[in-house]
C-alpha cells in the first residue's frame, strides 16, 4: 500500500486518481501510523514552503523519515522533493530534511516566475524511477523556487539557469515537476516508481 | 527547454461543449469528459473547463463535469465559471481541478485572489479578463462579456498579477470564435506588463495565427475552443506545423 502523505497543500486527488488508474493501492493520509505501515510513501505538493512546517508540528516529519531511512521506497513531489533539501529561501524558518544538500531558491530575475508548462527533461544514465524515459521527454512544471543540480540529480532541466528536476538515492526519489500531470511520460515514471 | 503551450478550452452549458461567436449563438460541441480526453490524446498541454451560464443552480452540474473530466485525465485541468467566493474554488479544487478560473468575481472583490492563492498556492489561481477594444485602450468587461467595468485591461492585469494570480487567461473579445486571428498587440502590452504567464485567447483560426501570437504577442500559451471541437485544426498537425516555423512545443508527445 502507498500512503499519500496529506498535510494540508497540494492536489492530492491527481495523484491518488494517477495510482487508481496505474492499479496501484493508494490512500491519502495525515496519520504518522498510516505512514509507517505503508509499503511506500508519496510527499505530494505544491504551494508555499511553510506549508511544510504542518510536517513537523504533527509527528509526520519523524515517521517519514525513519519509513525512508528503514529502506522503504519515498518520493516527493514539486514541494515534496524541495522539503528533502536543506531548505529553501522561501521560508527559511521553516527546516528541510537534508537528505540532499543545499537550498531551493528563486529563479533569475531574467525569466518569469512562476516556471509554469512543459520542459524537457536531459536524464541522466541509470536512474531507477526514471527507467524507459527518453531523453529530452517533456513534464509539467509549476514553481517559483527550485532545487540545485547536485550529485545526485539524475535529470535536469533548464529555465534561466539548469536546476534539478529528478534527484534520487537509494530509495529516496524527488521530483520537482508533477508525474501526474505529465501525460504518459508522468504515469510511466510513477508505474517505475511502485516497481521499485 | 520551457515549450509553448496549447490549451484546449471547453465553454460548458448545461453539461455540454457549447461554442459560440462573439460570445453568442451557440452550438453544441459534445461531452466534456469525451472532449476532454481527445484532446489529450491529440497533444493538448491543457485543458479548460468554463461554466459560460454559470448560475447557482447548475453548480451541480458543473462539479459532476469536473469529477467525471478530472477522473482520466493526467494533464492540467484548470475550472472556471460562477466562483465567486472561497468555498466555491474550495469545491472545485475538490472535484479534481488543478486550477481555478475566476472573472467577474476578481474585479469585485481583488482581495479574492489573494484569499485562494494563499489557500491553493498562486499557481492555481488564473485570472480571467475578457477585453475589448475601446477608443482609448482595452477595457475589461464582466459578465459573460454584457457588462462594461471602464477598467484597462492592462492596468487590471498588473492589479490581479500583485493580488497573487499565478496566471492571466486573456480573451480578446472582439476576435472571440471569429477565427480570424489573435489579437497580438492587446497580448503582447499584457505580456510585458506582468511577469506571470499570459495565455491568450480568441480569435484562433490557424496555425499562422499561433505562430504570430507566441512570436508578437508573446504570449506563454494559446487557447483555443472552436478550431480544435470542430475538427478544423488538430492539435497533433498544429504542434506539427508550430515545430517547423521553431517555435517550442511538446513535440512528440
Amino acid at each position: 500500500m502507498i500512503a499519500i502523505v496529506d498535510y494540508g497543500a497540494g492536489n492530492l486527488h491527481s495523484v491518488k486518481k494517477a495510482f487508481d488508474c496505474l492499479g496501484a493501492e493508494a490512500v491519502v493520509t495525515d496519520q504518522p501510523g498510516t505512514v509507517a505501515a505503508a509499503s511506500k510513501i508519496v510527499l505530494p505538493g505544491v504551494g508555499h514552503f511553510s506549508s511544510l512546517r504542518a510536517l513537523n508540528t504533527t509527528g509526520l516529519d519523524e515517521a517519514l523519515l525513519q519509513s525512508a531511512s528503514a529502506g522503504k521506497p519515498f518520493l516527493g513531489i514539486c514541494l515534496g522533493m524541495q522539503w528533502l533539501f536543506e531548505g529553501s529561501e522561501e521560508c527559511l524558518e521553516v527546516a528541510g530534511a537534508g537528505v540532499f544538500p543545499g537550498r531551493c531558491r528563486q529563479f533569475p530575475s531574467s525569466v518569469k516566475s512562476p516556471h509554469v508548462g512543459w520542459n524537457s527533461l536531459t536524464v541522466q544514465e541509470g536512474s531507477r524511477l526514471l527507467r524507459g524515459i527518453a531523453q529530452d521527454s517533456f513534464v509539467y512544471y509549476t514553481h517559483s523556487f527550485h532545487a540545485p543540480v547536485v550529485t545526485e540529480t539524475t535529470a535536469a532541466s533548464e529555465y534561466g539557469l539548469r536546476f534539478a528536476g529528478a534527484v534520487e538515492r537509494g530509495n529516496i526519489f524527488g521530483v520537482q515537476f508533477h508525474p501526474e500531470k505529465s501525460g504518459d511520460v508522468g504515469l510511466s515514471i510513477l508505474k517505475n516508481f511502485c516497481e521499485v | 527547454m520551457l515549450t509553448k503551450r496549447i490549451i484546449a478550452c471547453l465553454d460548458m452549458d448545461g453539461g455540454r461543449v457549447v461554442k459560440g461567436v462573439r460570445f453568442n449563438n451557440l452550438r453544441d460541441a459534445g461531452d466534456p469528459s469525451e472532449s476532454a480526453a481527445a484532446h489529450a490524446r491529440d497533444g493538448a498541454d491543457e485543458i479548460v473547463l468554463l461554466d459560460i451560464t454559470a448560475t447557482s443552480g447548475n453548480r451541480r452540474t458543473l462539479l459532476d463535469a469536473v469529477r467525471s473530466t478530472a477522473r482520466s485525465l493526467f494533464v492540467p485541468f484548470t475550472v472556471g465559471g460562477g466562483i465567486r467566493q472561497l468555498q466555491d474554488a474550495a469545491a472545485v479544487f475538490d472535484a479534481g481541478a488543478d486550477k481555478i478560473a475566476i472573472n467577474s468575481a476578481a474585479v469585485r472583490n481583488p482581495a479574492l485572489i489573494g484569499e485562494i492563492a494563499r489557500r491553493f498556492g498562486s499557481q492555481s489561481v488564473v485570472v480571467a479578463i475578457d477585453a475589448r477594444e475601446v477608443d482609448r485602450g482595452f477595457e475589461v468587461f464582466v459578465a459573460g462579456g454584457r457588462v462594461p467595468t471602464s477598467r484597462g485591461a492592462i492596468q487590471w492585469a498588473r492589479e490581479a498579477a500583485a493580488w497573487g494570480a499565478g496566471e492571466i487567461l486573456l480573451t480578446s473579445m472582439d476576435r472571440d470564435g471569429t477565427q480570424s486571428g489573435f489579437d497580438c498587440a492587446l497580448v503582447r502590452e499584457v505580456a510585458e506588463a506582468v511577469s506571470i504567464p499570459v495565455i491568450a485567447s480568441g480569435g484562433a483560426g490557424s496555425a499562422r495565427d499561433f505562430i504570430e501570437v507566441f512570436r508578437d504577442g508573446r504570449a506563454d500559451a494559446a487557447l483555443a475552443a472552436s478550431i480544435f471541437h470542430f475538427g478544423m485544426e488538430n492539435i497533433a498537425q498544429l504542434k506539427r506545423e508550430l515545430h517547423d516555423a521553431s517555435i517550442p512545443v511538446r513535440w512528440p508527445c
